[in-house]
């Protein structure tokens, strides 16, 4: 008899089949849908101040500053169908950039630039949370994207 | 076996100064679904602020719970297979640095001079007692291995051509790769962090600080789960009534987890900046590796289980499964097994989703990852860790079991807790609620413009699931500290279940040296993590100066006015 039996073969196979599928999977979506972890950008202190810059009817960039207890700007307005760019970084410690709907998830790092690209498809107001421990005021730190002003107002 | 009255008092004082913290941290965990459920919507309760609590939480359930016992179970295996004792004098300065570095640590949580959580990221700065407890907790937790290293060498040299118990080989390969991960970390504490908390550097590389915490921090993971793998594979097949399905399997496993358990910490980070996304990818691809000794044991656990159930008469593809001893109150330990390995399942399939790149942009530092790992670390481990005290304990001391009836439900309390706690955490999460946040101050706050009515079932599920544990949490610890006060009854000394092995292959060398393995582990890591640490150094701009918790101003500039 040999040292691996049949019963262990066949798990062995069934084994790599699934961790092919989820590789598999992995590339695929990269490559279908685009979706990709955040960028990696050297660090530069341009992106350090908060603005929102209109490239053109659909494109903005955002330079998102995160701090205890806030994110600046608080209030982004956009136009339905907008293609977003978002430079994040931190003036403080560490913070979280979650925009739950459109799994934007980024950390925000002093003396790092963090960036990712979205997609606004629907009109709406959209929760930009801190998903990470900041201090005492972590509870409050929160912003919005808000889609299709002034139709969609809160 | 027989053992002498210092060792068993080092055991003793190992098993229960942890499960005496439990107390708080447990307490602690409740509180938390308490706050999130917005039940409370106040920074603080009965004084310990949430955050406070929180830190001690992580700190006492899974740094120095897991600690404690992962030492106290290995100096019992390691006498208990080599049939020797180790050396008193370093296993006893062994304990004492790790507990001189818990009443430092928590010292600085309880005054509230370390609100920084388990994880401690910098620019948030603790008490310098808190950087120096954690050192010498692990510090002290690096003493064994040598202690162990010398027994094994010796004992190699008397059986050159015996099979290593699989259990010695477990214990090694973990307390090898707590080592070789905590060197980062150590170096993180004491050359970063230590030198900023004393004011004597004035700034820290973040990202850098947490890349050597994430090298540390996923292994930690595999030093938490390898104890009760060990149990797993060395005694469940026999207190099913059974026989190890494979001994090779369990060592291949070993081995395995020895390869992949640290070259992984970054994915982690998927969402951090300064890290290329090539990097990243390759970890995730390694971590995908690791995924491999789990699919092992759990084929080779259940075929152990199937065959048990089988030799106790049963028939069909699943009737194995209804004859299994799970309410055995002798036979207790079977109950608090199978139900981590119950847990473990979820446990592994969330963390194949957390593991899988770009997937855990949906998930990453939401409410969904303390679901998962309440299903790894809160599942076979806790249940192995608390299973395991109580039994080397009352065997230890000859003292019967405190309330047996209990003892052997509470494994299933306790499931049932976290299997209900985890959905509405992960289901939260899902919906972009934030782990480590006090909700009930603003988002589950209905008076708050924050309010989000969409996690109100999910943080009232996770209430529901936290106060079965709770309960669960309170009666092990009745039962553990009932046992102690009870009289001695039985004989007392040194005794483990250990399993015989239904496919016993023959010895393989290259499965039982450490030499080609190590050599393989360090290529692995530098080809994982140059490349990491080289990013790090090129793309982070300036360092980062101290905050504390409370405060947005640098603590330096606080100073100076």
């Amino acid at each position: 008899m040999s040292i691996i039996d049949k019963a262990e073969k066949h798990v062995i196979m069934i084994t790599g089949v699934l961790l092919s599928v989820f590789v598999f999977s992995i590339l695929y979506a990269q490559a279908k849908y685009k979706s990709d972890v955040p960028e990696c950008l050297p660090y530069d202190k341009a992106y350090t101040e908060p603005k929102v810059i209109k490239l053109d009817e659909k494109t903005y960039q955002v330079f998102a500053v995160a701090q205890m207890w806030s994110f600046q700007p608080s209030e982004i307005y956009i136009p339905v169908g907008s293609e977003v760019d978002f430079y994040l970084s931190s003036k403080d410690v560490v913070h979280g950039f979650n925009i739950s709907e459109k799994n934007i998830n980024m950390m925000a790092i002093y003396g790092n630039i963090n960036k990712t690209t979205v997609k606004f498809d629907k009109p709406g107001v959209y929760d930009i949370v801190c998903h990470e421990y900041c201090g005492a005021g972590h509870q409050n730190m929160r912003a919005q994207v808000i889609v299709n002003y002034p139709t969609v107002k809160k | 076996m027989q053992v002498s009255k210092s060792f068993k008092r080092l055991i003793f004082l190992e098993l229960s100064i942890p499960v005496a913290l439990l107390t708080l941290g447990i307490y602690h965990g409740l509180m938390q679904t308490i706050f999130r459920a917005g039940v409370l919507q106040q920074a603080a309760f009965a004084k310990l602020e949430y955050y406070q609590g929180l830190t001690l939480h992580g700190v006492i359930n899974a740094l120095v719970l897991t600690t404690f016992f992962a030492v106290a179970f290995g100096h019992a295996t390691m006498a208990f297979y080599i049939k020797r004792e180790p050396n008193k004098k370093l296993a006893w300065i062994s304990f004492s640095c790790m507990t001189i570095g818990t009443v430092l640590a928590s010292w600085a949580m309880l005054a509230g001079k370390a609100s920084v959580l388990y994880t401690f990221y910098p620019p948030l700065k603790a008490h310098p007692f808190f950087y120096l407890g954690a050192a010498l907790l692990i510090v002290g937790s690096w003493l064994p291995l040598f202690n162990w290293a010398k027994m094994y060498v010796q004992w190699k040299r008397e059986n050159p051509t015996t099979k290593t118990p699989l259990a010695v080989l477990g214990t090694l390969i973990n307390f090898i790769i707590w080592f070789v991960c905590t060197l980062a970390v150590a170096y993180e504490v004491l050359v970063l962090l230590l030198p900023w908390s004393l004011g004597w550097t004035t700034t820290v590389n973040v990202t850098l600080a947490r890349t050597l915490f994430w090298f540390f921090g996923h292994a930690l993971v595999y030093f938490w789960l390898l104890p009760a793998y060990i149990m797993f594979y060395t005694m469940l097949p026999k207190l099913a009534g059974g026989k190890l399905y494979s001994d090779l399997a369990g060592r291949i496993a070993l081995f395995l987890f020895l390869l992949f358990s640290i070259p992984v910490g970054v994915h982690h980070q998927y969402s951090d900046p300064s890290i290329t996304q090539g990097v990243k990818f390759f970890q995730g691809m390694l971590t995908f590796g690791v995924a491999i000794p789990s699919f092992i044991t759990a084929f080779t656990i259940a075929a152990s289980l199937e065959y048990a159930g089988r030799k106790r008469g049963s028939k069909g593809w699943f009737g194995w499964m209804a004859r299994l001893p799970y309410l055995d109150t002798k036979n207790y330990m079977f109950a608090y097994l199978i139900c981590g390995l119950i847990l473990f399942v979820f446990g592994g399939l969330t963390g194949i989703v957390n593991a899988s790149y770009q997937l855990n942009s949906v998930v990453h530092n939401t409410a969904w990852l303390p679901g998962h790992f309440h299903m790894t670390v809160a599942g076979p481990v806790f249940l192995g860790i608390i299973g395991m005290s109580t039994y080397m304990y009352s065997t230890l001391s000859g003292r019967k079991i405190f309330m047996p009836k209990i003892n052997v439900i509470i494994p299933y309390f306790w499931t049932i807790g976290v299997l209900i706690f985890s959905t509405g955490l992960m289901w939260g999460g899902l919906l972009g609620e934030p782990r480590r946040t006090n909700l009930g101050m603003t988002y589950l706050n209905p008076k708050s413009e924050f309010f989000r009515p969409d996690w109100v079932p999910t943080t009232t599920l996770a209430l529901l699931g936290g106060i079965i544990m709770f309960i669960a949490g309170m009666l092990f610890i009745v039962v553990f500290f009932g046992t102690m006060f009870r009289k001695r009854s039985l004989s007392a000394e040194l005794d483990l279940p250990v399993s015989e092995a239904y496919h016993d292959e023959k010895r393989i060398p290259l499965f039982d040296q450490f030499k080609p393995w190590l050599i393989t582990m360090v290529l692995i890591l530098l080809i994982a993590y140059i490349p990491a640490l080289m990013n790090v150094n090129k793309n982070t701009g300036p360092k980062a100066p101290a905050f504390t918790p409370e405060n947005p101003v640098p603590v330096q500039m606080i100073n100076s006015k």
